[in-house]
């Protein structure tokens, strides 16, 4: 495994598989917690925190238990089980040992159990046959990804919050619209390919 | 329409109509964006995410009296997990041309927010047989929705219709709908004439429609996933603190109004190396930020200038020095601000202190202004429209 196909997973998860713009993977908490930069950024760094051990340990778990055993066709219950019970104990963890990164990451953990973005990138990392470092570095990058595009979208949403818009676009759809100009921009990283 | 409460056809139009999970509810946003690239790929993770529903209701029904409070959602998700399971490996059996081009979007039925959210608000408190029910109107109406949406952008796209091209259309047929951005597009038109079509009917008949209005205040849980399960934790926390804003901006001002006591303040530079020097010892207690508060909301009431600067002042040093450490708290931003607002105004000239402390005020109450002004505009719009009726 050469340095460069570390890099190049790197920028296909960051930038042009953007997990969000292209992927469409974690859309809920992208539309709904993306108000303001500030709950924006907190819910960007959960998501990296819990995406990156989920990835380690998820690595670790199919590599040398479930695919040395034939026990392949379990690897959705038994992530899914694995990421929830993570976001329990990681949640315990900080509250006991780090409150102020508790403080900081507590709202948005329940929130993320079920971020399809998660399990997403677990099983994206077993898809695509990459080996538990390989598996971490795409989790790391898709998050990474992740935070920057509901960090921008927050700004954006921010310095429109008091244009005049019209009554039946208001809210939802008009998240939708700039997510969808956004994507277009994103799809220019194409050419990185 | 009028028919019973919890009865299978009631069932079934609610799903389908009444609360169609993506165009009222909008749940489930995932698969709705990504597998409408054609009309038949919305029919297959339709069905596919119906027949997962309806099990998994009926199941999570029947077991809902021996599963405990506590660890139901756990056992949601084996319950869930299990039956997708078994769909995946199905699909993978018997059409795997399908299967193939929904590819990881399968798996991922486990973490649809349609599913969670009917075993947590509907099966968990009702009968069997209702539920069951309950999951094929909700998996139909899902269903429903995408494959219209699969339609639009298949036809629109690469010009066909289920997949068969007609005539010379697919030439000209602008491709960015079937790439990423034309799904937001074509979802934000969607959900924008419903929208239209909401407001048209309240305007006329003059009431308000049983629905979700996806513009209203705190819409924030309202296209989230966990919205069931948090229980509206998230919400409480962030009115906890926005409470927590306002009072420090309460307590600002009164702190600001003394310009007397801001003489021996101006010693204060001359302090700061010790004070500086606290923070080092003082850093190992992470938990700072829970005794800022006190110390800020406190300081007009009781303390002289001196003494509470001299607290604010570490006060204001540690955040900062937090902050690269930390991944940038969310909830102690606002506290961070105000600290390093509020040393310069005390560490400085009086004058200096006023024209910064109205500006911190401007700041506060701008915005607010701004949000009544809104709701006024929104207010006279209404007014009008009724007079114009």
């Amino acid at each position: 495994m050469s340095n460069t196909t570390l890099i190049s997973i790197l920028i296909m998860s960051m930038l042009i598989n953007n997990v969000v713009l292209s992927q469409f993977l974690g859309i809920c908490p992208f539309l709904g917690v993306s108000k303001k930069v500030d709950t924006a950024s907190g819910m960007g760094a959960a998501v990296i925190f819990v995406i990156t051990l989920a990835s380690i340990i998820c690595g670790l778990i199919y590599h040398f238990i479930l695919h040395p055993l034939g026990l392949d066709y379990l690897n959705t219950i038994v992530f899914i089980l694995v990421i929830a019970s993570l976001v329990q104990f990681v949640e315990m963890f900080l509250k006991k040992a780090m409150p102020a990164l508790y403080k900081a990451l507590g709202v948005y953990l329940p929130l993320i159990t079920t971020n399809c973005a998660v399990l997403g990138a677990v099983l994206l990392n077993v898809q695509n046959e990459y080996s538990v470092i390989q598996g971490i570095v795409n989790g790391i990058a898709t998050s990474v990804g992740f935070a920057i595009s509901i960090i921008i979208l927050a700004g954006l949403r921010e310095k429109m919050q008091y244009n005049r818009i019209p009554k039946a676009v208001q809210g939802f759809p008009f998240t939708m619209f700039t997510a969808s100009l956004m994507a277009i921009a994103f799809c220019g990283f194409s050419g990185l390919k | 329409m009028n028919l019973a409460e919890n009865t299978p056809l009631e069932r079934l139009f609610n799903g389908i109509v009444k609360e169609n999970p993506t165009l009222v509810i909008v749940l489930g946003m995932c698969p709705t964006l990504a597998v409408t690239t054609s009309a038949m790929n919305g029919i297959g993770m339709g069905l596919s995410t119906t027949v997962v529903l309806a099990l998994a209701n009926l199941f999570i029904s029947l077991l809902r009296n021996v599963i405990p409070d506590d660890i139901r959602i756990p056992s949601f998700i084996v319950i869930i997990a299990s039956f997708v399971t078994m769909v995946d490996m199905l699909m993978q059996a018997y059409t795997p041309e399908l299967y193939k081009s929904l590819g990881i979007y399968i798996p991922l039925i486990v973490v649809n927010c349609i599913i969670f959210g009917r075993a947590e608000a509907y099966a968990y408190k009702n009968k069997p047989l209702a539920s069951f029910f309950d999951g094929i109107g909700m998996g139909l109406g899902f269903t429903l929705a995408i494959t219209v949406m699969g339609f639009i952008r298949e036809l629109i796209g690469s010009g066909a219709i289920f997949g068969n091209p007609i005539g010379s259309l697919p030439e000209y047929a602008p491709a960015i709908f079937v790439m990423a951005p034309g799904a937001f597009l074509v979802l934000a038109i969607m959900i924008t004439i419903r929208a239209h079509i909401i407001n048209t009917i309240e305007a006329r008949k003059g009431i308000r429609l049983p629905v979700t209005h996806t513009d209203e205040e705190g819409s924030e849980c309202s296209s989230c996933a966990m919205r069931m399960s948090c229980a509206g934790k998230f919400q409480k926390v962030e009115a906890m603190m926005k409470a927590d804003k306002e009072a420090k901006a309460a307590a600002a001002k009164p702190a600001e109004v003394k310009p007397a006591d801001t003489k021996p303040v101006d010693a204060k530079p001359a302090d700061t190396k010790p004070v500086d020097a606290k923070p080092a010892d003082a850093k190992p207690a992470d938990t700072k930020p829970a005794e800022e508060k006190p110390a800020d909301v406190k300081p007009a009431e009781e303390k002289p200038a001196d003494v509470k600067a001299a607290e604010e002042k570490p006060a204001g040093v540690k955040p900062a020095e937090e902050k690269p450490s930390d991944t940038k708290p969310a909830e102690e931003k606002p506290a961070d601000v105000k600290a390093a607002e509020e040393k310069p105004s005390e560490a400085e000239e009086p004058s200096d202190a006023e024209s910064s402390g109205t500006e911190n005020k401007d700041e506060g109450t701008a915005p607010q202004s701004a949000l009544e002004r809104l709701k006024a505009m929104k207010a006279a719009d209404e007014a009008e429209k009724e007079a114009n009726k």
